[in-house]
């Protein structure tokens, strides 16, 4: 009788020699079984990816609502109740659906093969956190059909707009954040527990690929940072349904507690989003410019302290609700010292350029855009450090810009990076190189119509989160919706070439870049289900 | 060489476009105050040190992006860690950030000196107007957004010489030349007062009060924006100030009290309900309108509606005591601090006998002051 559920790790299989054979007899369920039940960590990385590519369009749409109200001065598609749940849901999916989800699958995808681990510590745990996530954000997709609406506050909620005042529909909201948040425990759990257990012999930790060394400090900050978000909105709940006043001033709590406790949060969560993003592309450059990378103890040394500066400036995000000067002086310091480390990372990439022999495969296209356009959202965030000036910056569309410009044309391109890099691994064929180039020029031209007119019209004074504005704004808001319309289309692209690849095209060989070197090139492509049975030789020329 | 010169070119261009999109509105406004001033300054300061940085940054980068292409049969060279420039890497940018923080420093503590005010005025946030207050002066109004609701929901066009939603019924005025220390708080959620050409953004928090100030340099009028979320209207609590010289500003202040006064002796004499109905428009177009809609259909469920609401027309003290004392835990506000006794009663009495209830009584002032003096 064949088993229902996924095979189990035994002794015999982490001793048979050849990958695969040792499994003919354990036929997988079939069908939908296949993927509930499973525990091997490419498919579940496969999952997590679909998952997020599914939220990635979610979120986009609502994004395309918000820009489409934006298009011209006036109210014309939606009334500022619906637009307020666009932009809160926009934030929300695009942050907890899709950009954690996609670094997550990737980290279960490339994790193990990086490392020469069989698979990951926890399969089960693994099969669990993944099937949370489709839980938690159809609770928070079904709000947007409750009387009262889908949350309206904005992304980060804050009280006592959020709690007093929010719709009925913000306790879903909690409890779907609740579970989101489980996953990413769980996950992080499970990713520190792989790297620190089942690195292949003779891989030291400093031999590390920098991607795992990024989703080990990153699985760390989730660890750190995911239960406070997890506090926090229990005493939301407490305030909304059981009569406490954690943060009405009325009964003697603080509006601004909660600011303090979501932006500790809140800020290393921007970091949760970005690190993985360095790994990826630190992988990439050096690929494609065949010239190891220049520094690599100092971006792991920079990546850790950009990790722990993470947890010292949280208050940047409330320069204007009042702060004593001691601490605007503070966090304005510690923001601003962010920017050396940063600065390595970069200049190390540039350096790794600097007399290579540099090709421009898609992933690449995508790794020097990610480069150049990070940067630009870094020097915003310099701008922003700058407390004085915060002033007149903050809440402002020079804000929209600053972390779109660090979220898109960073963390998502980085992604995307990292997608066309491992397709090969992953499907066994190359992507269309032509629909790949075309999906990397529309986005980049589209991304930056889209926000560098935001800088502009956030200095010549136009607030964050309005569903219509004053008309000395109505130009930049015309370009910005036509970017909009131009990247989220060309977004298709993507999807196609994705599509593409996985039903074919040019077949790739195990090391399918020419000077790639991590362990994940030493499989064939596509990489079978089960790789490195037995632990690889893991030989140190790579660093 | 001739690519050096190319690069420098290309670099002078974008830096010249730059400053001619930075000269032409596309920047932060250098205002009206010494301290927006020294916030501008800073700004293109930080500015113009990350488009240097930028340059060399992405001059490298092209530069080795164009030089070293594998199409082109470049050779990699096969180094890797420096100390020395990674030490210089480190340090360089850590001593421009030092250099940048000096004067920040010094720029954020003059902002934090709000002592020896000439004048305190108390602004509270609510949704979704600004109250000020001239304390110690008896003088105090509400501001509303003027822009008609009509050209918001494209019902008719655009003016496009009334400052479309940067305009409200009665503008803060201030004294040039004088410091005036701004007092801030907000009656239920949190809202944030921005004036960009003077340099304030400041959160207005429930329950607590923060401080700025300003010393306005030039007399005009200055329009900014509510800037943190704060609901359904967040996008239409614009602000206004009207700085006026010194003079102007205390005839001004003196015509305010005397008004206040008249208003006050108003509310003693029983009022018409013609008089009360006109007056009841008025302030429930300015005040009432953005929830509970101008023909009184409301936005269920948060805002109920008030045409035809039957409980509201039934119990007449209930719906006074609502107008007055708000509804805890919903969006209901107070008014007894917003509004003044004549206000109120004529917006309840409007409430009670427009789009066709008809209630047919009225609401004297006379009452509701009784009411707020217990």
């Amino acid at each position: 009788m064949a088993p229902k559920v996924p095979p189990q790790p035994t002794l015999e299989q982490s001793t048979t020699a050849a990958a695969g054979h040792g499994h003919a007899h354990e036929a997988p369920p079939k069908g939908l079984m296949r993927w509930l039940l499973t525990t091997n960590h490419k498919e579940i990385g496969t999952l997590y990816l679909i998952f997020s590519l599914t939220m990635f369009f979610v979120g986009g749409i609502f994004a395309m609502v918000v820009r489409a109200e934006l298009f011209q001065p006036g109210l014309q598609l939606v009334q500022p109740e619906f637009f307020n749940q666009m932009t809160t849901m926009h934030g929300l999916i695009m942050v907890f659906a899709a950009v954690m989800p996609a670094f997550t699958g990737l980290a279960n995808w490339m994790i193990p093969l990086q490392i020469g681990a069989p698979d990951m510590a926890l399969p089960r745990l693994n099969n669990f956190s993944f099937w949370l996530l489709p839980v938690a954000f159809t609770l928070l997709l079904s709000t947007l059909f409750m009387p009262g609406g889908a949350p309206n506050f904005g992304w980060t909620f804050y009280a006592p707009l959020s709690t007093t005042y929010g719709p009925p529909s913000t306790t879903f909201f909690i409890l779907s954040l609740h579970i989101a948040g489980i996953s990413s425990i769980l996950g992080a759990i499970n990713i520190i527990a792989t790297i620190l257990n089942m690195r292949a012999p003779g891989m030291r930790m400093m031999d590390m690929p920098l991607f795992v060394w990024t989703w080990l400090i990153t699985a760390f900050l989730l660890i750190a940072v995911m239960p406070v978000l997890a506090g926090v909105i229990t005493m939301m709940l407490m305030d909304i349904n059981f009569g406490t006043s954690f943060f009405d001033a009325a009964g003697g709590g603080d509006p601004v507690l909660f600011q303090h406790l979501f932006w500790f949060f809140g800020h290393p969560e921007v970091y949760i989003m970005i690190l993985p993003a360095f790994g990826i592309v630190s992988a990439i450059i050096p690929t494609f410019a065949r010239k190891r990378l220049f520094g690599y103890a100092s971006m792991v040394y920079a990546t850790a302290a950009i990790a722990i500066l993470s947890f010292l400036v949280w208050a940047h995000h409330m320069f204007v609700v009042g702060l004593p000067l001691v601490a605007e002086l503070f966090f304005m310091y510690c923001t601003m010292l962010i920017a050396v480390p940063t600065g390595v990372k970069v200049f190390n990439w540039i350096t790794t350029l600097f007399r290579g022999s540099i090709s421009f495969e898609p992933p690449m296209l995508f790794a020097l855009a990610f480069v150049v356009l990070f940067t630009i959202g870094g020097f915003s965030g310099l701008m922003l450090a700058i407390a004085p000036a915060d002033f007149q910056y903050h809440d402002t569309y020079f804000v929209v810009a600053h972390f779109h410009y660090v979220l898109v044309p960073g963390a998502v391109f980085a992604i995307m990076a990292g997608v066309y890099y491992w397709l090969p691994k992953w499907t066994g064929h190359y992507p269309n190189e032509r629909l790949a180039q075309w999906h990397f020029w529309l986005s980049v031209i589209g991304v930056n119509l889209t926000f560098f007119p935001m800088h502009f019209s956030g200095l010549a004074g136009m607030p964050r989160r309005i569903p219509d504005y004053a008309l000395q704004f109505a130009d930049f808001n015309l370009v910005a919706s036509l970017g909009a319309f131009m990247f989220g289309a060309s977004q298709l692209l993507f999807v196609a070439v994705v599509v593409l690849c996985v039903r074919g095209g040019r077949k790739a060989p195990g090391r399918a870049w020419e000077h790639a070197e991590d362990l994940e090139w030493s499989v064939p492509s596509p990489a079978p289900l089960h790789t490195f049975d037995t632990p690889p030789k893991f030989e140190r020329s790579s660093h | 060489m001739r690519t050096l010169l190319v690069w420098l070119a290309g670099g002078g261009l974008f830096a010249g476009s730059l400053q001619t999109a930075l000269a032409n509105g596309w920047n932060m406004p250098v205002g009206v105050t010494e301290l927006s001033g020294d916030i501008y300054s800073l700004h293109m300061i930080i500015f113009w040190i990350c488009v240097a940085i930028g340059v060399v940054v992405f001059g490298v980068m092209f530069y080795s992006l164009f030089r070293y292409r594998h199409s082109k049969g470049a050779k990699a060279a096969n180094f890797h860690e420096h100390t020395l420039v990674e030490v210089v890497w480190t340090a360089i940018p850590l001593l421009i950030l030092i250099g940048m923080a000096v004067p920040a420093t010094a720029t954020l503590k003059k902002m934090y000196d709000a002592s020896d005010a000439d004048l305190d005025v108390m602004v509270t946030g609510q949704q979704w107007r600004w109250r000020y207050e001239y304390l110690g002066e008896d003088v105090a109004m509400t501001s509303n957004l003027a822009t008609p609701r009509t050209q918001i929901r494209g019902e008719e066009p655009i003016d496009e010489s009334a400052n479309y939603l940067l305009e409200v019924d009665e503008p803060l005025v201030l004294p040039v030349g004088q410091k005036v220390r701004f007092l801030f708080t907000s009656d239920d959620v949190i809202h944030s007062w921005w004036v960009p050409d003077l340099a304030i953004k400041q959160d207005t928090v429930p329950g607590f009060i923060n401080e700025n100030w300003v010393r306005i340099e030039e007399p005009g009028i200055y329009r900014g924006q509510c800037a943190e979320l704060c609901g359904v209207d967040h996008a239409f609590m614009p602000i206004v100030v009207h700085a006026m010289e010194e003079e102007e500003f205390e005839t001004w202040l003196a015509d305010r009290r005397e008004a206040a006064e008249q208003e006050a002796m108003g509310i003693d004499r029983e009022w018409e309900m013609d008089e009360l109905m006109t007056r009841g428009e008025e302030v429930y177009n300015a005040v009432c309108v953005s929830c509970h809609q101008q023909d009184g259909s409301g936005n269920e469920p948060a805002f109920p509606a008030l045409a035809g609401n039957q409980e509201m027309l039934d119990d007449r003290d209930w719906h006074i005591d609502t107008v007055v004392n708000g509804v805890s835990g919903a969006a209901m506000p107070a008014f007894s601090n917003t509004l003044n006794p004549v206000e109120i009663a004529a917006v309840i009495t409007y409430e009670r006998n427009a789009w066709g209830n008809d209630s047919g009584d009225t609401v004297q002032p006379s009452e509701i002051a009784e009411l707020l003096s217990d």
